[in-house]
């Protein structure tokens, strides 16, 4: 166990640093920096700005002095705010995203799971093909659809959500809905599937002949197996949520590391990109990973190994 | 009384393609600390027929009827829901095919073995452990303090139906179903395996019912042989009469399969023809077609089950007229 | 008086059973898959429209109106306007072809790749198996939506780098299921019986192994349309993807998003219609895939 840690930490460090390449020389590639602005400079604080970022360098020197940069920590600073290094302004947008991100997993979870289960244990009755339908409606529903919908309905119409903003614990509510549902879909679907094709196997009908209840059956012997395409999902719904979270915090205006990142895009701020995309990066590899590592964990077979 | 009276049993299959009369009509009873075995081919019902005691058939598509199946007092055909529950596992244990598959991958055996007496009886779980290691020692497994924490895929095929089968008794049934429990092991593993079921049966005086499509495994255990085609009964007797003098001409087919039965070199004896397809019942004898016996009469009148001797029963008709002696 | 045993006679030939080849019989049940069936028919109906309607349209997609504004559905406009005066029928339908053709050319585009990708590691198996097999780990853990962002970023808003941005997204795992279906049936038996019986590779590869890797094949790539017509609306959705006066649905979805307020009827229709059409691929993409499980057959 402990070697396949070790060996997936090894092996994210040349996807980081071919991350981080990329992204520096695309945003290289882009005209514009730091001096885009329509006032007319005096050259003598041109250089100056050019020097500070490191701009008069040839190009191999500022990919190298970055990297130098990147391996103790130091993201630089960034182009369009003024003052502001990198790792500040992560710093302060992060919790926000997790917070966020992390609400929508557990509704996703909390709301997908009991669904699945439910549609499983009721095949083909109506409730399945509720379950089945509004799961379905979930996934096809995409966030930027359904968070206006909501907006549409909850906060304009009902008056009872703010439409943006992050301030009160309310402002929460409609973002990590939009956000977690539509996962909540994938999740159920996943867990009505893996219910299924447990609760068809033979051990389940040894556990029935036990004398064990139904609700036994379902919850001590089924769910163990049923949740497994859950687990091995949980990387990409992870990605997915993170992903996601630049379009909810781009609609509901929230202060988060994905409007950053979609702002710094627009800006030409390069630094502020490369250093949020490697941030998702690594996010994204290490919650791939802590996924991965749950999925052995439940599966008897694979912790042997 | 007998411990178990089954009374036109009828289980069937609604599927696509028809009706398939999977169980059509079997009587059969069992006594306290009796052997019954049951056998036939594959599709003759055997199995269907203990699971549906059970009621561990899904239904849908299934639909299980009968005038009865009386444990005790109990019709098992019509009780409530918790009454067929609280008898599972614990006055009616059954033990399946396949171990590998039967046992749960992601529970350990302590689990596996401690789960009957926790849903039946009011124990703690410290007292159930020590049960389940108890129930592990004697069955045979070596090692089984050390080993009770495993997991199925951790033993071998042999050692995981010991385990099926400390699991069943471990409730103390009155009655033990075994469905084919030899069949998907080594021959070297069959014949500890049919032991250890043996002495179980012995020590506790617990009924079985046997499962097999193999005449000479049943033969050296079961007291009794209810042999079955067709989702029917055609034959039930002692060991000794119905290899001795069988009273139905498949029974008598069975026996003459038997590769030991040939002489060395001997073209091998096949019964001609195919089993029948079960949602297409045919009137009269479901063996007529493939019988070296058969009349007309035989493909007209209902089969039913008669008695014809000293505890010996058949459903040929010809027996029955006392037209057909077999050897 | 022993009888003997009549042989089984001869069948007349109407009496044998017609055989159902596989595909025949996975037809049959999709046809009775409810859901999938009104899935493909909705699907058909969309893109019929799409593809004729604005044939028959007074309006062209374009069309400005300025005087009008944003206007509700009338008499003239069906589905109202937008604040430009553009009319919503007209830039429906014609977004209409817009999101399906993406959809189509990028999973064409991942579909290639994944196909070829896992077919190759697949059937070469060894070291070159387990290298690329590596490489689409890797590339699984790369967060491609960034990729893609800032790819469409950089290099401008080129029609035809979308689609082939897209369809690079989503390859991976198109190939994992290619290489996991050419594996198992390398191992399968029915193929080293065709070997025995001294068939030509040729003649395996086109007749036994194409077949069964067809199944998960387009089972995937129904359910990779949707997919893909997610990714483009949602890239539309940052400004990164169709342009105006270009249409696609997720282009009208975010306008329509912008103005919600003033003008629901932008929202509401592309909303439903882009639903609509995800709607009936993934059901349509699960029933092709219970139809084709031969495992999966309940009866």
């Amino acid at each position: 166990m402990l070697q396949l840690i070790a060996r997936r930490i090894l092996e994210t460090i040349p996807v980081l640093v071919l991350v981080a390449t990329i992204t520096f020389f695309m945003m290289k590639a882009v005209p514009g920096g730091p001096l885009d602005t329509e006032k007319n400079i005096p050259q003598e604080i041109k250089v100056q700005i050019e020097a500070f970022y490191g701009l008069d360098q040839p190009l191999w020197k500022q990919y190298a002095s970055y990297m130098g940069n990147l391996l103790r920590g130091d993201l630089g600073p960034s182009f369009k705010h003024a003052n502001r290094s990198v790792n500040e302004l992560i710093a302060a947008a992060l919790p926000v995203s997790l917070e966020l991100g992390g609400i929508a997993l557990c509704v996703a979870l909390l709301v997908g799971i009991p669904f699945g289960i439910a549609a499983a244990v009721r095949q083909n009755t109506w409730i399945d093909y509720l379950a089945s339908t509004t799961a379905m409606a979930g996934i096809c529903l995409p966030t930027f659809v359904m968070g206006p919908l909501l907006v549409l309905v909850f906060a304009l119409h009902f008056e009872q959500f703010n439409a943006s903003g992050w301030d009160f614990a309310r402002d929460r509510v409609l973002p990590a809905l939009t956000l977690g549902l539509v996962y909540a879909g994938y999740i159920a679907r996943l867990t009505r599937g893996g219910m299924l094709e447990v609760l068809n196997q033979d051990f389940i009908r040894t556990a029935r002949a036990k004398g064990a209840s139904e609700t036994r059956v379902v919850f001590r012997h089924a769910l163990r197996g049923g949740l497994l395409p859950v687990v091995s999902f949980l990387g990409p719904a992870i990605a997915g949520i993170l992903t996601g979270s630049f379009v909810i915090e781009t609609i509901f205006n929230i202060p988060g590391l994905g409007r950053h990142f979609v702002t710094s895009v627009f800006n030409r701020d390069a630094t502020l990109t490369i250093g949020t995309a490697l941030f998702y990066a690594a996010l994204v590899v290490a919650l791939n990973l802590a996924a991965d590592i749950a999925q052995a964990m439940l599966n008897p077979k694979q912790r042997a190994n | 009384m007998a411990l178990l009276e089954v009374d036109d049993l009828r289980t069937s299959f609604h599927t696509r393609n028809g009706v398939v009369r999977a169980v059509d009509g079997v009587s059969f009873c069992i006594d306290r600390g009796e052997t019954l075995g049951i056998v036939g081919e594959s599709g003759s019902g055997k199995s269907v027929t203990c699971l549906s005691l059970l009621g561990l058939v899904p239904q849908p598509p299934g639909r299980i009827e009968g005038a009865g199946a009386v444990l005790e007092g109990i019709d098992l055909l019509r009780c409530p829901q918790e009454v067929l529950r609280g008898i599972r596992g614990r006055r009616v244990a059954m033990i399946f095919q396949d171990p590998m598959t039967s046992l749960n991958p992601y529970m350990t055996i302590e689990e596996q073995l401690m789960e009957p007496l926790l849903i039946h009886e009011k124990i703690g779980r410290a007292a159930a452990a020590r049960m389940a290691l108890q129930a592990l020692q004697e069955v045979g497994v070596p090692e089984a303090e050390r080993r009770i924490r495993s997991y199925p895929h951790q033993f071998s095929g042999g050692m995981r139906q010991r385990v099926m089968i400390a699991m069943a008794l471990i409730g103390k049934p009155d009655l033990l179903i075994a469905d084919e429990p030899t069949t998907a092991l080594d021959v070297t593993v069959q014949a500890q395996i049919l032991d250890l079921i043996a002495q179980q049966q012995r020590q506790r005086g617990v009924a079985v019912i046997f499962i097999s499509h193999d005449l000479s495994v049943v033969a050296g255990f079961c007291d009794r042989v209810m042999v079955m085609y067709a989702g029917r009964v055609v034959e039930t007797a002692n060991t000794r009469a119905i290899f001795r003098e069988p009273k139905h001409p498949y029974t008598r087919a069975l026996q003459r399969s038997r590769p030991a039965m040939q002489a060395k070199g001997a073209e091998l004896y096949v019964i001609p023809g195919l089993p029948p397809d079960l949602s297409r019942p045919v009137p009269g004898c479901a063996f007529a077609p493939r019988c070296e016996f058969a009349v007309a009469d035989c493909g007209r009148t209902e089969m039913r089950l008669q008695d014809v001797g000293a505890s010996q029963a058949s459903a040929c008709l010809r027996v029955q007229r006392g037209e057909l002696t077999l050897q | 008086m022993p009888v003997t045993a009549s042989a089984s006679p001869a069948l007349a030939a109407d009496a044998v059973e017609p055989g159902r080849s596989l595909w025949q019989d996975a037809w049959a049940r999709l046809c009775r898959n409810r859901m999938a069936v009104i899935g493909g028919v909705v699907l058909i109906v969309l893109t019929a429209l799409s593809l004729f309607g604005p044939l028959f349209l007074a309006y062209s997609y374009e069309e400005q109106n300025l005087a009008l504004g944003a206007a509700p559905p009338s008499a003239a406009h069906l589905l109202g306007t937008d604040k430009l005066g553009r009319d919503q029928l007209a830039r429906l339908l014609f977004g209409g072809r817009v999101s399906l053709l993406v959809g189509l050319a990028a999973t064409s585009v991942s579909l290639t790749i994944g196909v070829l990708w896992g077919s190759i590691a697949g059937y070469a198996g060894g070291r070159l198996d387990a290298v690329m097999m590596r490489i689409v780990d890797i590339l699984y853990a790369l967060p491609f939506t960034i990729f893609v962002i800032l790819l469409m970023t950089v290099f401008g808003r080129n029609f035809i780098l979308l689609f082939v941005a897209i369809g690079a997204v989503e390859w991976l795992t198109m190939a994992r299921i290619v290489r996991g279906q050419v594996l198992a049936l390398k191992r399968q038996e029915f193929i080293e019986a065709a070997v025995a019986l001294g068939l030509r590779k040729r003649r395996i590869v086109l007749r036994h192994v194409v077949p069964n890797v067809l199944g998960p094949v387009m089972v995937y790539t129904t359910l990779t349309i949707p997919a893909v017509m997610l990714l483009e609306a949602f890239l539309s959705f940052l400004g990164l993807g169709v342009q105006p006066p270009m249409s696609s649905w997720g282009l009208l979805i975010k306008e329509g998003a912008e103005q919600m307020e003033e003008a629901p009827w932008l929202l509401i229709y592309p909303a439903a219609v882009f639903a609509a059409t995800l709607f009936s691929l993934n059901f349509l993409g699960d029933g092709l895939r219970d139809a084709l499980d031969v495992r999966a057959s309940k009866d």
